[in-house]
This record gives C-alpha cells, sequence and structure tokens, in this order.
C-alpha cells in the first residue's frame, strides 16, 4: 500500500509537469486554433536560454528576465512571421507549421547554446519529507505549488482582465470579436507571448528534474494524450488530465510492465487518450467539437 | 505527367543508370531516393488524398521491414518478391488497426492514434526479440537478395531492384488515385458531409486510405532494410522518419504522385550538398553537432516556406516551369504572318 501511494504520488507530479506543458497549448489552441507543436521546443529554448546565462555568471534574477523577455518577443515574432500569413488555412497546415518551426526553435537553441546536458539549479531543496511513512520529494511538492499559483494567476487573467476578455471572445467568435475592435494579430502575438512564459516556468522546473537537454522537447510527446483527455480548450481539464496520465503510467509501468516486458510508458498515454477519443470524444472538460467522422 | 516523360525517365533508370553510375551514387543516393519516394507516397495517399494527417509512416515501414524478415526466415522457399508483398500486407493490417480511431476523430486529430502507432510499433519490435530472431544486439542483417537465381546483392542490383519495385507500385498508385477509389479519397478529404450524401462509405474510404497507405510504407520499409540498409532494425525507423516522411510530401507537394518524388530527392541530396558546401567553405573546422542544428532549422525555414508561399510544392513549381518550356517551344513554333494569312 505504502508503495503504491509513493508511486502514485510520484506519478501525479510528473502529470503536473504535463499539464504546465500542456496548458501552454490550451491557451494558443483555444484563441486560434492552432495546435502549437512546437511548445516542446519552447520549453527547451526557455530552459537553455536561462541555464546558459546563470552558467556565464549572469546573475539569476537578470538571467530570468532576460529570459522572460526573449519569451515575449519570441511569441510576437512567431504571430508576425508564421501566424499572419497562414490565416484561415486549414488547422492542419498550421499544425505542419508548427512542426516547422519546432525544428527551427531546437536547431536555433542549440547553435545558441551548445547541445550539452546542463545541470539547473533552483536553490529549492529535494529532500524527501516523509507524510504517514510515504516519502514525498519537497521539489516536487515546490512544482506543484508552482502550477497552482499558475493556473491561478492564468485564470484571474483570463476571467478578470480587458486582456482575458478580449481573449476569450476571440476564442469564442473571432469575427464578432473583430467587428467590435479587437485586434486579433495582437491578441495572438499576446497569447504566443504568454504561453512562452508558460514554457519557461515548466522548462525551469521541468529542467531542474532532469537536466537541461534536447529530451526536454520531447515533453510535448506527453503533453498531447494530456490535452486529448483533457478536452482542448479547458485548463481545469488539462490539469486532471494531466495527473491522470502521469498517474496511470507510472502505475501501469510498476504493475502492468513486468508481465509486457517495461517500458511501457512511450504508448501507454496514447492508448489511454485512444480509449478516450472513443468514449468521449470531447475529453472531460472540453467544448471543442472534436471533428467527427 | 505525360506518358511519354515517364517512359523515358524508366528507359533511362533501367537502361543506361545502372551501367554508369558508382556505388557511391547507388548506396548513398539512388536507392534511398527511391525508398523514400515510395514511403512519402503511401503517406501521400493518406494525408494528401484522404486528408487524414500521419505522424506513424516509419512504424508502418518498420513493420513491413520486420515481416518480411520474419516471413523469409520462417517460411523456406518463399520467394523473395512474395515476402515484400506479405510485409506489406502485414503493415497494412497495422494500419487499419490504428486507422479504425478514424470513425470518431478525423484529420489531424489522428496523429494521437499514428503516434500511438509509432510508440506501440517501436517498443514491441525492441522488447520481443522473437522479431529479431532473439538475436542479441537486435540488429539482423537481411537475406540475400536472389530473384529467379539472379544474385542482387550488388550495389547496382539493389538499385535495380529497388527501381523495380518503385516503379510497378507507382503506376498502381496512380491509376488507382485516378480511378472511382482516388476519386473518392478526395471526396472524403474536402468534404466529408458531402461525400456521404453522395453515398460514399465514409469508415470504409478512410480505413482503405489506411490499409493501402501502409502498404506502400511497409514495402519502402522492406526496401529500406533489405536493399538499403542491408540489416533489419527498428532504431532507424523512429519518429523522425517519420517527420522526415512528412516533410517530403510537405515539400514536394500535398496530393501529387510526382511530388513524392520530388520531395524525396530534395530530401536526400539536401543534407549531402550541404555538407559538400561546408567543407568546402570552412573545410572541417565546422563541428559536426552544428551542422545537424543548422540543417534542422534549414529544413523548419524550408516547411514554413513551402506551407506559406507555395502550398502545391515542388510539384507545382516543376509543373509551371514546364508549362513555361512547352509555351517557349509554341512561341518558337508560332506560324509566320504568310502561313496564318493563308
Amino acid at each position: 500500500m505504502q508503495f503504491f501511494l509513493e508511486v502514485l504520488i510520484g506519478g501525479l507530479l510528473a502529470g503536473i509537469m504535463y499539464s504546465m506543458v500542456a496548458i501552454g497549448f490550451v491557451l494558443i489552441f483555444k484563441a486560434s486554433g492552432v495546435f502549437n507543436f512546437a511548445q516542446g521546443s519552447l520549453v527547451l529554448f526557455a530552459a537553455l536560454t536561462y541555464v546558459s546565462l546563470v552558467e556565464r555568471e549572469v546573475p539569476a534574477w537578470l538571467a530570468l528576465l532576460v529570459t522572460l523577455l526573449a519569451m515575449l518577443a519570441l511569441g510576437v515574432l512567431i504571430e508576425r512571421v508564421v501566424l499572419r500569413p497562414l490565416v484561415n488555412r486549414p488547422p492542419m497546415t498550421l499544425f505542419m507549421a508548427t512542426l516547422g518551426l519546432s525544428f527551427i526553435v531546437e536547431g536555433v537553441s542549440q547553435i545558441l547554446w551548445g547541445a550539452q546536458v546542463h545541470g539547473l539549479e533552483l536553490g529549492i531543496s529535494d529532500q524527501p519529507l516523509e507524510f504517514a511513512q510515504v516519502f514525498v520529494s519537497s521539489f516536487d511538492l515546490f512544482a506543484a505549488a508552482t502550477a497552482a499559483a499558475l493556473v491561478a494567476g492564468l485564470s484571474v487573467l483570463v476571467t478578470r482582465t480587458r486582456l482575458g476578455i478580449a481573449l476569450r471572445a476571440v476564442a469564442d467568435d473571432p469575427v464578432a470579436a473583430m467587428s467590435l475592435g479587437i485586434s486579433l494579430p495582437r491578441v495572438w502575438s499576446i497569447v504566443w507571448a504568454i504561453s512562452g512564459v508558460v514554457a519557461l516556468v515548466a522548462g525551469l522546473l521541468w529542467g531542474a528534474r532532469v537536466g537541461v537537454q534536447f529530451s526536454l522537447s520531447l515533453v510535448v510527446l506527453k503533453a498531447l494524450p494530456v490535452l486529448i483527455i483533457g478536452g482542448f480548450t479547458s485548463v481545469a481539464g488539462t490539469i486532471v488530465a494531466g495527473l491522470l496520465v502521469g498517474a496511470s503510467e507510472k502505475l501501469a509501468e510498476v504493475y502492468l510492465g513486468p508481465v509486457l516486458q517495461g517500458g511501457i510508458e512511450g504508448w501507454f498515454p496514447y492508448v489511454l487518450a485512444l480509449a478516450f477519443l472513443l468514449v468521449r470524444p470531447t475529453g472531460l472538460f472540453g467544448d471543442a467539437v472534436v471533428e467527427r467522422a | 505527367m505525360s506518358r511519354w516523360v515517364v517512359l523515358v525517365l524508366l528507359a533511362f533508370g533501367f537502361g543506361v543508370v545502372p551501367f554508369v553510375a558508382d556505388d557511391y551514387l547507388f548506396s548513398a543516393i539512388l536507392i534511398p531516393f527511391l525508398t523514400l519516394s515510395l514511403a512519402g507516397l503511401g503517406l501521400n495517399i493518406l494525408t494528401g488524398y484522404a486528408g487524414q494527417l500521419s505522424l506513424g509512416s516509419a512504424a508502418f515501414m518498420a513493420a513491413g521491414a520486420f515481416a518480411a524478415y520474419n516471413f523469409q526466415l520462417r517460411v523456406p522457399g518463399l520467394p523473395l518478391l512474395a515476402s515484400f508483398i506479405l510485409g506489406g500486407l502485414t503493415a497494412s493490417l497495422i494500419g487499419v488497426v490504428f486507422g479504425l480511431p478514424s470513425l470518431r476523430i478525423k484529420g489531424f486529430y489522428l496523429i494521437v492514434s499514428t503516434l500511438a502507432a509509432q510508440f506501440f510499433v517501436g517498443w514491441a519490435l525492441t522488447k520481443f526479440s522473437w522479431f529479431s530472431n532473439d538475436n542479441p544486439s537486435g540488429v539482423i542483417s537481411a537475406p540475400p537478395l536472389t530473384i529467379l537465381g539472379q544474385d542482387l546483392s550488388a550495389p547496382s542490383g539493389r538499385y535495380v531492384l529497388t527501381l523495380g519495385v518503385v516503379a510497378v507500385l507507382t503506376l498502381l498508385a496512380s491509376n488507382l488515385l485516378s480511378s472511382q477509389t482516388g476519386r473518392q479519397f478526395m471526396a472524403v478529404r474536402d468534404m466529408d458531409t458531402a461525400a456521404r450524401v453522395t453515398g460514399i462509405p465514409i469508415l470504409r474510404t478512410k480505413l482503405l486510405a489506411f490499409a493501402i497507405s501502409s502498404f506502400y510504407c511497409g514495402v519502402a520499409g522492406v526496401l529500406w532494410a533489405f536493399c538499403y540498409l542491408g540489416t533489419v532494425e527498428p532504431h532507424g525507423l523512429d519518429l523522425a522518419r517519420s517527420f522526415q516522411v512528412l516533410f517530403i510530401i510537405i515539400i514536394g507537394g500535398l496530393s501529387s504522385v510526382v511530388g513524392s518524388f520530388l520531395g524525396a530527392a530534395f530530401i536526400v541530396l539536401l543534407p549531402v550538398l550541404l555538407d559538400h558546401a561546408a567543407q568546402g567553405l570552412f573545410s572541417g573546422s565546422l563541428d559536426p553537432g552544428n551542422l545537424e542544428n543548422a540543417q534542422k532549422v534549414l529544413f523548419g525555414s524550408l516547411i514554413l516556406f513551402f506551407l506559406i508561399k507555395e502550398p502545391e510544392g515542388l510539384a507545382r513549381l516543376a509543373s509551371v516551369v514546364g508549362q513555361r518550356l512547352v509555351s517557349l517551344r509554341s512561341l518558337r513554333r508560332r506560324p509566320s504572318p504568310r502561313e496564318s494569312a493563308a
């Protein structure tokens, strides 16, 4: 039982990481209907930029600020160069464009900062804390708290600010929003900038856990089933789905893995997502009409 | 493309190239080009014509390669080409299984299903050693290539075999795509409601597209393993390869048979040219890792460029050039004033 709980909690905390990446997707998908495959490469770029600046003796706060500005600038640049010329093209084309974009971002960040693995120290202790004989890493708790704060911040932004209202208007009906004088390109660039910031947070936490290296960008492949299960448009659904995917894949690996020769973490979330698609194509909380046959 | 151009190209490919090209050209350029063209054609049938996006092409290639290997291994006296076909059919079966979710979802949501195929097939092939005949390294050499007593193991032989298979399958595909089936694919892609109303069975059409597409990818996988690498291994047929096949059809041109070939030629030749250029310019002082990254950036930019500026890819550029040439010729042949007066 104790072992089960430890696996479960470990999985839940890994799930939070998946959710953080997936939230970046949801923001962009809601506002512009673009399925952003490049989110993983943004996570890599953010973490790599921060860690390389710190390694070059830049003070941490300045490095954070510079990275933040870089992510904002990148978001605006992507809107200008990639999205604007592709307005009104089918979703598949936009998806393929973000695939190309992810190649560019990955290539550029490794040309700029090199391809070696960097350790990232955020100054948060990683000692295990004991709750009723179950060990939980304090770093993972910190990550969970950060994710919670991020979600709270985002929901305030979306529900309580002018920008958030504009954002929801664009998500709801772009044409009506446009006729009310909301500038679509502006909203899009803001959304890309925000999801760049989300990528930064995810990149720092994930990077501190597994080291900053190329495989960070592969986290996008974990975020995809999370999105399907959570529904493409709900931040809350993304969190729940992230927890579900994280917990179930770890449990499956531990309990089902030995029967199936192990290593099933790679495809298990996808099978789960497929099962969800067959039963509930809109996901847990999503209102996106997943196109049906 | 007109029939004459195809015939001339085929005559050149069979009659001239095997006698003039060297081993480097066969093994490093021509065979991978033809193999990837076939994989691109397979994906193009599914994505370009039937409108269902797939990120699992390499998984179907791997399935085909391993199936053909196992058929060769376990069925004594099986002709080589029969195992090619059986490999393709196995891949096609797996394709249909992972295409089943297209019952509920379509378009780019299918990447989930095809990514599942990609990870699952790769996992199964590495974890269960039966597939690789309990070989400890997981890398097994391909069986000898003999057809009707002819040994085709030399580079030129492998090239002729690859070209033959690719030519026949391409001919079949281009006929199929202009037949009723091909038009049904396009109808489903362009507007599935309208397609349904006109009486096209949507699910069956989609599954057929998956089956045919995976068959092509599977045979491409057999060629990749048997003729190009000479070894059967799952590692070279990973997600990166699936992306590469997708890039072939984006750059070459979606829903174009010729485009698959142009895209594959582009993707095989570009790294070679870049390598030569880098060696010439920096004479080896450039870090190979950086060269790879530069290649990534270049490919990414090309994808964006083609999607934004030329969604129909190289195929359209080629046809524009072709038309210009034709109109140039007719310009030269314009009747003189005296002729037109008479």
